[in-house]
């Protein structure tokens, strides 16, 4: 019996090891996390920002997050600090509003598989040309949109699909997409191959296989596809754009954020003076040019 | 036939009358002490401030649902037909890896300098794939390849490259587990055979090799479990085979639930594997045992 007493101790000190650990690491976390705002609604950003100083992740700081590596039109030379690339420039612009001087805005690196787990988030906010989807809106808290994104087709030049302009023209294609995007799921529904779609990790790897033919065509978002068919690769083409199915990016924030209300004020702002929309011609080009495939 | 001497006599294995009252205690005992032990365990788990996060987003019954069958309308590929690819290249890999690494292992063995040719050739390959990331020879298969534009060989399917690469580099572990087993053999055992009248040959395939696989069985088939997983690693070159349709649904979903959902399928085909392995052992020792009695 008296073995069975010393293990019994055994998973009972074991118990005490443990539970205060736990307990410790996530008690500062829900404490910061205070309910509704019982003062009246702020009306700008900057008074928003002022209201719920307390709940950034660093005190006076706006710390944002994004992922490394991250590209050209988004972020140029995977620099997020320099303001240039449509991220950056409106990650500052948002700050700006909300009352952050350049140097109080503090970037971190955020895997997108990293940016959904569950728990504290070590940022304000994340910007990462993440769709939002109500599904995705379950587990994290996003913005409104500061981008409604449209998917496009990029292949090699003189691939048998370069020139087609109706989705029956690419049905026997072989196409590729990016994993953690949109565009398998676009893909899938709307293109609705014969062949299975393959997903990369990447769109360097998804490039690779476009080289080696084993996929006739990358659906990409616009810009990066954009990116990509004229600037990055040798010999790319970008077939067109399809028509937008109601999608767009938004800035994620942990579930149940504050502060995801002052982004959406400053946001709210840039769209009415037109900011937002001077961004986005300024990095983003002009892409109403590019043919539309239905 | 040291190995015998370790085992356990018959009479502790079995159940013994004389101690039938001490087996009941000991069932008792071991009873809540194992209630007790995942009891805790279990508590301290549910107790946490964050299961109910956790639970959420990595045991949601409904998401591990929805990934396993997929979802068509939004066109989420389901991780339990994506496994079937897991399932498929990790039977192929199997049996060439296991005829690739003995023909190695053999030719390691070859004695004589007319063959030190192909012993060097054999010594390369595996200090080459055993020392070089699996990954990084998926990659060069699966990329490398088809890019050379050689007619036949650049124009197969990915699947067939990820394969290859898998067999090339599980043939040079597990050649070196067969050479571990054909040294164990002792040397008494190939002289006697020769002084028999057994050419070489004859010696190696019916006095030494049986004896040699019959000992490396166990940690074959612990290489066999490690590559069942490791036919994961084929989504690089754009496969969508388990692991990868449940990093879709997590992506598409924000849940983690559908991870749970691959690593249980995958749990669930290394288990029987592990008994068969200790059935194996088992019956292998009773043999044994029987042979020398």
């Amino acid at each position: 019996m008296r073995r069975l007493l010393v293990g019994v101790a055994l998973v009972g000190l074991v118990a005490v090891a443990c539970a205060p650990e736990e307990t410790e690491t996530t008690e500062p976390a829900t404490s910061g996390t205070p309910s509704e705002t019982s003062s009246p609604v702020a009306t700008t950003a900057a008074d928003c920002m002022a209201e719920h100083e307390g709940d950034l992740f660093e005190a006076g700081v706006l710390t944002v997050g994004t992922d490394n590596p991250a590209f050209p039109p988004w972020i140029i030379n995977n620099d997020p600090t320099n303001g240039r690339g449509f991220e950056s420039a409106v990650a500052y612009e948002v700050a700006d509003r909300l009352g952050f001087s350049e140097a109080e805005v503090t970037w971190v690196v955020v895997p997108f598989n990293k940016s959904y787990a569950p728990g504290p988030k070590e940022f304000d906010f994340d910007i990462n040309n993440i769709s939002v989807t109500e599904e995705r809106d379950q587990a994290v808290d996003f913005s409104t949109s500061y981008y409604d994104l449209t998917q496009a087709l990029m292949v090699l030049k003189g691939s048998p699909i370069e020139k087609a302009t109706t989705l029956d023209e690419l049905k026997d294609a072989v196409f590729g997409a990016q994993v953690g995007t949109t565009s398998l799921s676009f893909i899938n529904t709307v293109i609705q191959p014969n062949n299975d779609a393959q997903v990369f990790d990447t769109t360097n790897d998804a490039k690779a296989a476009l080289r080696n033919g084993q996929v006739d065509g990358l659906v990409l978002d616009l810009p990066t596809a954009y990116f990509e068919a004229y600037i990055n690769t040798p010999n790319g083409a970008l077939v067109g754009q399809f028509p937008n199915a109601g999608e767009y990016i938004g800035m994620l924030f942990e579930e149940g954020s504050p502060l995801r209300e002052c982004v959406d004020l400053a946001l709210e702002e840039m769209t009415a003076d037109g900011t937002l929309e001077q961004l986005q011609t300024r990095w983003l080009a002009d892409y109403l040019a590019v043919p539309v495939i239905e | 036939m040291s190995m015998r001497d370790l085992d356990p006599p018959e009479e502790l294995a079995g159940h013994d009358r004389g101690s039938r009252l001490l087996g009941n205690r000991g069932f008792l005992v071991s009873t809540v002490s194992t209630i007790v032990f995942f009891g805790v365990l279990t508590a301290i788990v549910v107790a946490a401030p964050g299961f109910q996060v956790v639970r959420e987003s990595f045991f949601d019954v409904q998401a591990m649902k929805e990934s396993f069958w997929g979802v068509p309308s939004e066109g989420l590929p389901g991780i339990g037909k994506a496994f079937l690819l897991n399932v498929k290249v990790f039977l192929v890999a199997e049996v060439l890896i296991l005829i690739l690494a003995l023909v190695i292992a053999v030719i390691r063995q070859l004695p004589g300098p007319v063959f030190f040719p192909f012993r060097l050739v054999a010594i390369i390959f595996t200090d080459l794939f055993r020392g070089t990331p699996l990954l990084l020879v998926i990659y060069l298969f699966g990329f490398g390849l088809p890019a050379l534009g050689i007619q036949g060989i650049s124009t197969q399917s990915v699947i067939v490259y990820g394969t290859v690469a898998l067999v090339l580099s599980y043939s040079a572990y597990v050649a070196e587990v067969y050479r571990a087993g054909i040294e164990s053999v002792h040397a008494s055992q190939a002289a006697s055979a020769r002084s028999l009248g057994l050419s070489r040959w004859q010696s190696l395939r019916y006095v030494v090799l049986p004896q040699a696989i019959r000992r490396v069985i166990p940690p074959l088939l612990n290489d066999f479990v490690s590559l069942q997983k490791d036919t994961a690693l084929l989504a690089v070159l754009g496969v969508i085979e388990a692991a990868r349709a449940a990093q879709i649904y997590a992506s598409y979903r924000f849940n983690y639930s559908s991870f749970v959902v691959a690593a249980f399928l995958f749990i669930l085909v290394t288990i029987p594997l592990a008994r068969l392995t200790d059935w194996l052992i088992a019956r292998d020792r009773k043999r044994r045992q029987a042979a020398a009695a």
